[in-house]
């Protein structure tokens, strides 16, 4: 797996290469009427060809500021103050920070693309959904007439739409939250990308209808040999999922690793309450600790160097204070951004 | 998908039905609620009360109010309005002459709002707070703050007066030519169909200021609604879909964001083309223009009573149309509109 590719390569141009997509030290403010809103603060992390990463955190967490600065769909307010964002394409690593607009446009849908939460809002409302696929296959392949109307039937068939002739005219209204997801995902998948960014894929979908869609997505990129970033907040998921797990806190990456490494021994306080918190069938509600505390104030002029301080019952004043907050890496593949991080 | 749409075109059209025996109705109680006695009127301030009792006899008023309601749809199947008698033409005819001359004012200003609304709106929604934007707020408010008739006059002194760039603002066309053959009633579309350039430059420069002044008027409502609408779309979901998908910035403003836009700009614009319908009365005057609103003014000055009911049926009847072609156009750019039916 990917553990052991990564520890074998030795050279640092070797992890380059094998890397589809690295995002290295990316800070992203909001600037807002009350002030500059720090919203990520040396986002740092990797994903390799094919593999599946969560990205987990509470909300607020910067987990869709992420997903959305990388797809450059981030709001007005919003301003990438620093970092690098290197994508592998066939030929050349590209930085999806600082390349001309008109080239990263050739990039998102084709090489990279993006299914939302509520697909139902992320959908046209007033264009036939088998139309906006094809708007998708037109400014990326060179199909025209029927051989894109073929293409879009095919890929709603492959996200499993029963009836897709039928379906190729139906608008959003028309269909279920769940088939509109698969809409979405048959959208993001038309021109197989390498790497596929789900934010809270299943939000808003019933409990059978999330399994289906999340299977999908697996199956499919399984097929495809795609990457996928699984942004989501609910740690089950991710662990039944992904190969490897991000956790992010307050716009900082806190911890990073295998999903077994990180269930079974995780280092930083945040993520060993998070998993503390996460419902299993096994335990009792008494059973679940809440994480006390809110996210700190990321307006404020003075953010202490680390953001779960305040929430932390490991916090240590003079070891804890100090600034910048380093990234350690007690074992391979396990990255923990914390002075004091747990046995 | 077309079959559907059909059927709910239908439907609206069978939904206005109502509407036109309401406005039917209406007319002819608004005009016997009309003070005044026009029997006395018609037989003459020397009348005898035997004289205006005879009136009121072939008038048909001695009749109860059904009965002339009755006579009066009577009179409308067979398409006479009555007989106006300030111009002693049939009122059918006066308005068919006069209509086209207001429809074709009323509409050739709003082209020109539309024209320069859509494109300001859009352009202000994608460049918020930027000096564009602060610039089409100026133009609104200055359009939909000042008079009608002190535009259409400050125009006329800059434009004729001053610089001599259009002709004097004296009618629908100079008295050397003479009127297209009637086809739509439109100068501007007739002199084209009858290959006439001349006129049609013609009829279009003394159309040019009038339009001009009453589309300044309805530019800023518009402009407004065109920029808060594409501002709520350009932050949309399906929008930030677009763009992740990597499609082109022209489609995603135009096909995607601007499509879904147009509803409440529709809508705008149905009011905004009512509204103007009877706003254009001052700009009629200012230019001498012979349409339906100076027509109407001039009958109720006279208490000609046949000219008015004519004048409120024709534009109640505009406004039921209207409204059917703003329901229709929904229906056509909105898959949603007439679902819940």
């Amino acid at each position: 797996m990917t553990l052991h590719q990564s520890a074998s390569s030795t050279t640092a141009t070797d992890t380059v290469t094998a890397q589809l997509l690295s995002v290295e030290n990316l800070d992203v403010e909001f600037r807002t009427r009350s002030g500059t809103v720090k919203a990520l603060e040396a986002v740092s992390f990797a994903i390799n060809p094919g593999e599946t990463v969560g990205i987990v955190g509470e909300s607020g967490s910067g987990k869709s500021v992420t997903a959305f600065t990388l797809m450059g769909v981030l709001d007005r307010a919003g301003k990438v103050a620093n970092g690098k964002a290197l994508f592998q394409t066939d030929r050349v690593a590209v930085d999806l920070l600082r390349e001309p607009e008109s080239s990263l446009r050739q990039l998102r849908g084709k090489e990279l693309s993006m299914i939302f939460q509520n697909p139902r809002t992320a959908l046209n409302p007033i264009r036939k959904v088998g139309k906006q696929i094809t708007d998708v296959l037109r400014c990326h392949t060179d199909l025209s007439g029927d051989a894109l109307r073929d293409r879009a039937i095919e890929m709603l068939a492959s996200v499993r739409i029963p009836d897709p002739e039928q379906r190729y005219d139906a608008y959003p209204y028309e269909l279920s939250g769940g088939l509109c997801q698969r809409i979405m995902i048959a959208i993001a998948l038309a021109c197989a990308p390498k790497l596929l960014i789900a934010d809270e894929p299943t939000t808003g979908l019933d409990v059978t209808t999330q399994a289906t869609v999340m299977n999908l997505i697996k199956d499919l990129a399984t097929q495809q040999q795609m990457a996928a970033i699984l942004i989501t907040h609910d740690l089950a998921l991710a662990s039944e999922y992904c190969d490897r797990i991000v956790v992010m806190h307050a716009g900082h990456v806190v911890e990073s690793a295998p999903t077994h490494s990180l269930f079974r021994a995780p280092r930083h306080p945040y993520t060993a309450k998070l998993i503390a918190a996460t419902p299993e069938p096994h335990k009792a509600f008494a059973d679940l600790i809440p994480i006390a505390g809110n996210l700190p104030d990321l307006k404020a002029t003075t953010i202490p160097p680390c953001r779960f301080s305040q929430r932390c019952d490991r916090y240590e004043p003079a070891l804890c204070d100090q600034a910048p907050l380093t990234r350690q890496q007690p074992v391979p593949e396990h990255h923990v951004a914390c002075w004091k991080p747990l046995e | 998908m077309a079959h559907s749409t059909g059927k709910i075109i239908g439907q609206r059209i069978l939904g206005a039905i109502p509407s036109v025996i309401g406005v039917i109705i209406v007319t002819f109680l608004l005009t016997r609620a009309l003070p005044g006695d026009p029997a006395a009127f018609f037989a003459g301030p020397a009348a005898t009360a035997e004289a205006i009792a005879e009136v009121r006899a072939t008038l048909g008023l001695d009749k109860t109010l059904p009965e002339q309601f009755f006579l009066y749809l009577g009179d409308l199947v067979r398409g006479d309005l009555g007989t106006s008698l300030t111009t002693g033409q049939t009122v059918v005819y006066d308005l068919a002459t006069r209509l086209p001359a207001s429809l074709e004012l009323t509409l050739a200003g709003l082209v020109f709002a539309i024209a320069l609304a859509l494109p300001l709106g859009i352009l202000a929604a994608t460049k918020p707070n930027s000096w564009v934007d602060h610039g089409v707020r100026l133009l609104a408010t200055a359009g939909v703050s000042l008079p009608t008739f002190f535009t259409g006059l400050f125009l006329i002194y800059l434009l004729y007066y001053r610089m001599g760039i259009v002709p004097a603002p004296l009618g629908r066309l100079d008295i050397l030519y003479s009127a297209p053959p009637p086809v739509t009633g439109l100068y501007v579309i007739d002199s084209l169909l009858a290959g006439d350039l001349a006129l049609f430059w013609a009829a279009a420069s003394q159309l040019f200021l009038p339009a001009v002044t009453l589309g300044l008027f309805a530019l800023a409502p518009l402009a407004r609604v065109t920029r808060a609408s594409m501002l709520g779309m350009l932050s949309s979901d399906f929008i930030r879909t677009a763009r992740a998908s990597g499609l082109p910035p022209r489609q995603v403003l135009f096909g995607y964001a601007f499509r879904n836009a147009m509803l409440p700009v529709i809508t705008t614009l149905g009011v905004v083309f009512s509204f103007l319908l009877g706003a254009n009365i001052l700009v009629e005057k200012v230019f001498a223009w012979p349409g339906i609103g100076s027509y109407a003014v001039e009958a109720l000055v006279a208490s000609d009573y046949a000219p008015i009911q004519g004048f409120i049926l024709t534009m109640a009847l505009l406004y039921v149309v209207l409204n059917l072609l703003i329901d229709l156009l929904y229906v056509v750019i909105d898959p949603r509109a007439g679902v819940e039916a």
